[in-house]
């Protein structure tokens, strides 16, 4: 059993940060990731990093950009927290070496960028999330923190405690991808999931492979609820093939997009008469699904986005790396050819229930970056907001779990935090299977932390023996199942049918689930293994998303509901909760905090 | 993989011949080992319906050291659907999927940002997932990344590598720091562009694995470790007395000095970064630097 202060799961843009605070705090910190740190996904962010620095712009501007941005679902502490915050850490970054772009004066570049009123996107050329994972590890390298890369975190050691909130977390189990080796890792201070993303519940994301909602199942089965998991946002110009993003730097420019009828489809067809290509990101990606799935699309797939008229110097200068893009991932020549585009998701504003110290409801336990739901993004996540979110709450969280005296936490979490009881039915009893081989708290009574780890331990060795004993279907055919029931059912456009469809195939996967086998008998780096894992984590996000959107009888941000098309502000402004009980998902409503440090957000219609 | 196909059989037909007690943990084996069998005979049918214009034949290094039949490295051929725009990386993950789930590589981003699925591709350091494979004469021929340690398949030890990116102390530590938390360090727009190519390197290997000094020392830094030492060598928000020690660092007896200037890690590097340039500057920096005490 390897022991620490601090631990880590996951060392992209936030838990580097969790680790570099908690190690300054003073704390024997260490990163376990199932990648490399340089490998995490926070390096492909490519637009940049707000933060209200310069005079004449003020936290509270980037507060209330953000809440309204939020389309009221985000909680006031965690945004005023995050807005207050924001600058301090993005100078520290500059501190510590991160190649920002320049002024002129040697001061670091900031741009517009949509929904913000004010130019405060700090960035590094297009490449702003690279830039700033590899500062990070850099600092992480110079403190000397210690990382297990390729270790794979398959599940936290809680106590066993009927309420959830009465639970204590005392370390986590890791596989060893490289020799099989399964351990335990011991936290005095706390664990902290910093795992990113869950694009992968879809068929086709910007996401990385790697980015399968771990931590979020890992909490989620642990007791810790999942908030508002319906919000995904949905980027308009992803490639097909792949899901590469296109930066919204291409229609900034005056890129255009095409229909199959050669129509600039967003003025012809009136989506957006104002803005046409430069509509928020929702409304473009609706607007190309309505060409599609009126017959207008290409190849019945996907839209053009042409910026040949641009010119070839033009394109250049400022949309360089968009050729490279287009030609190394797609094979299209973007100065001789329109490029082919479809939405793609892209982001989950939803995730682990935390407050704004990073702790979740089970004491010991906290949440940072994509993984966790502080409730700072709400419906709709503002461009720009992922990245100083992942710096402020990633140190928070750090910061707590090295035990630092911080203020107490405005947010409530747990189920406690329950202003009603949720009321959907779902056409299935979703979940409610497998329970006992996936229950997570430690056996009986018992509370000594050692003893709560090794029962955790022997709980996944024999879990991952089973799986690697015995004979079964392939995991890919049941990840693909349910990536495929997301993309036609839980996309951009939702309506109730398709959600209950997506909740039934989401079930039989489920299922099917229950006859995976990992065909590699190797201890050797069995990447069948961890994918056989992780698509056990996708069942949950899946679910839960689907969940979340058919609970939701309301079209708030990037949720559209197609029986529902207006926002219902009396009745929904509130989170969806999930929790697990006993293996079926449990719904319930925690209201959002409007009051602020300032006043108090009054809801008003988003528009730009 | 036809000989692994034809072990199978002769193992199922012993079985068959011997219906001895059967535990059932071997009973479990046993079906796993048929399953298997069944998936690659599903395998060679649906490549056998496949037309050859419409395929692709990847030649692809395998090895395990655990497992029987895997220890002596070989060469297996998958034929997989084309399509345009298809990739390597994709290609090899169609094959993963749909033949042989013990096809071992490491791949995440996709998009040439995580810089993991570094692979010795046709005779030449690539990332899979920014090669197309309309780019490149079939068979494709995939293998590890030379001149480092295989752990399996297409998967190879990095440790090396990570320890000689470490070596060059790889983080900022100017010599004064900013009175403020918000007091910026400020850095002209040209130092930014002198030092920006050498910001890109995603430490992918490539450019370690095609050097041939690197393959025959051991201790030589490499050109992405030295390409980190430019990056902060020359950043003039760190300061002369850093400079000095960074200096240090790159002159030791593996440093920059054993460079013959061969540009291979330029030709391969997928960010493009003028790596070999890079190591000339400094080479340049530490005669000036050496000169002035003279």
């Amino acid at each position: 059993m390897y022991e620490h202060d601090v631990i880590v799961v996951g060392a992209g843009g936030a838990g580097l940060r969790a680790a570099i605070a908690a190690h300054e705090e003073g704390a024997d910190v260490a990163l376990v990731t199932k990648l490399h740190p340089v490998r995490s996904h926070t390096g492909a962010a490519e637009g940049g990093i707000n933060a209200a620095l310069q005079e004449g712009d003020s936290w509270d501007l980037h507060a209330y950009d953000t809440m309204k941005g939020s389309d009221y679902l985000g909680d006031a502490p965690a945004i005023d927290t995050f807005a207050k915050d924001a600058p301090e850490e993005v100078i520290q970054l500059e501190h510590w070496g991160m190649p920002f772009s320049r002024e002129e004066d040697g001061r670091v570049s900031q741009r517009p960028f949509g929904g913000l009123s004010y130019p405060r996107t700090t960035y590094a050329g297009a490449e702003t999330g690279h830039h700033l994972l590899h500062t990070m590890y850099e600092q992480a390298v110079k403190r000397g923190i210690e990382v297990y890369d390729e270790w794979y975190v398959t599940n936290v050691a809680v106590t066993d405690h009927d309420d959830p909130e009465k639970r204590e977390c005392h370390g986590c189990v890791a596989y060893d991808i490289k020799s099989g080796k399964i351990e335990g890792f011991r936290a005095n201070g706390g664990v902290i999931l910093a795992t990113g993303g869950l694009g992968q519940a879809f068929d086709h994301t910007t996401n990385a492979v790697a980015n399968t909602g771990d931590g979020c199942a890992i909490a989620y089965r642990a007791g810790a609820p999942m908030e508002d998991m319906e919000m995904i946002q949905f980027h308009p110009t992803t490639l097909p093939s792949t899901g590469v993003l296109i930066s919204e730097g291409v229609r900034g420019e005056g890129g255009i997009l095409y229909n199959d009828n050669e129509e600039r489809l967003m003025y012809e067809y009136g989506y957006a008469n104002n803005d046409g290509e430069l509509a928020s990101r929702d409304v473009v990606a609706r607007a190309e699904l309505t060409e599609v799935n009126a017959g207008r699309g290409i190849d019945d797939e996907y839209v053009h986005l042409d910026m040949r008229h641009l010119g070839e110097e033009r394109i250049i200068d400022r949309l360089e790396n968009i050729l490279h893009l287009a030609e190394d991932f797609e094979g299209v020549d973007g100065l001789d050819e329109p490029m082919p585009v479809k939405p793609g998701q892209h982001y989950a504003m939803g995730g682990v229930e935390c407050d704004e110290n990073g702790e979740t409801c089970i004491d010991g336990l906290y949440a940072a970056g994509e993984t966790a739901c502080v409730s700072l993004h709400g419906a709709n996540r503002l461009g720009g907001n992922a990245l100083p979110e992942l710096l402020v709450f990633g140190a928070r969280a750090g910061y707590h779990a090295a035990g630092r005296d911080m203020k107490t936490a405005e947010i409530q979490t747990g189920p406690s935090a329950e202003s009603e009881a949720g009321d959907v039915e779902p056409p299935v009893e979703p979940g409610a299977i497998d329970r006992g081989s996936e229950d997570v708290a430690a056996d009986g009574a018992a509370v000594e932390p050692t003893s709560v780890i090794e029962n955790t331990v022997a709980r996944e060795r024999e879990r991952i023996e089973t799986l690697l004993e015995r004979d079964g279907i392939n995991h890919a055919e049941v990840r693909a199942d349910v990536q495929e029931t997301m993309t036609d059912n839980v996309n951009v456009f939702r309506q109730e049918e398709g959600l209950k469809t997506a909740l039934r195939d989401i079930r039989e996967a489920r299922k099917e689930y229950q006859n995976v086998a990992v065909s590699d008998p190797s201890r050797t780096y069995n990447t069948d293994l961890i994918h056989t894992i992780e698509t056990r984590n996708l069942l949950d996000v899946a679910e839960a998303i689907t969940l979340g959107a058919l609970a939701r009888e309301e079209f708030r941000g990037a949720h559209w509901r197609a029986e529902f098309q207006e926002r219902r502000d009396e009745e929904w402004i509130k989170h969806t909760m999930l929790a697990w009980e006993d293996g079926t998902p449990r719904l319930y409503y925690k209201p959002v905090i409007l009051e602020g440090d300032e006043e108090t957000y009054e809801p008003k219609e988003r528009s730009y | 993989m036809s000989t692994q196909i034809e072990k199978q059989e002769t193992e199922t037909e012993e079985q068959e011949s011997e219906p001895a007690v059967e535990s059932p943990g071997e009973k479990r084996r046993e079906q796993k080992r048929q399953r298997q069998a069944e998936r690659e005979a599903q395998r060679e049918t649906e490549e056998a319906t496949l037309d050859d214009e419409e395929t692709v034949t990847l030649k692809v290094f395998r090895y395990d050291p655990e497992v029987e039949g895997k220890q002596e490295p070989r060469f297996d051929d998958f034929r997989v659907p084309f399509h345009k725009g298809m990739t390597v990386l994709d290609a090899l993950i169609y094959a993963r999927d749909r033949y042989d789930s013990s096809l071992t590589f490491r791949h995440s981003c996709r998009q040439a940002v995580c810089g993991s699925d570094a692979l010795f591709v046709n005779g030449r350091q690539r990332l899979g997932c920014k090669t197309q494979l309309s780019d490149l004469d079939g068979p494709v021929r995939i293998e590890p990344l030379p001149h480092q340690e295989v752990v399996k398949d297409l998967v190879v030890d990095m440790e090396h590598f990570y320890e000689q990116m470490h070596a060059v102390e790889p983080y900022f530590d100017a010599d004064e720091v900013p009175e403020g938390d918000l007091e910026e360090q400020r850095q002209s727009r040209e130092n930014r562009e002198k030092v920006k190519m050498s910001t890109r390197c995603i430490w992918c290997g490539a450019c370690m694995s095609s050097c041939n000094i690197a393959a025959g020392d051991n201790e030589y830094l490499g050109p992405a470790a030295i390409n980190k030492a430019y990056r902060f060598a020359m950043d003039e928000r760190e300061g002369e007395n850093r400079k000095q020690e960074r200096l240090r660092i790159i002159e030791q007896e593996h440093g920059v000095w054993r460079c013959q200037t061969q540009f291979s890690c330029t030709e391969v590097c997928p960010k493009d970064i003028p790596l070999t340039e890079h190591i000339q500057e400094l080479k340049r920096e530490s005669v000036k630097n050496n000169l002035k005490f003279w």
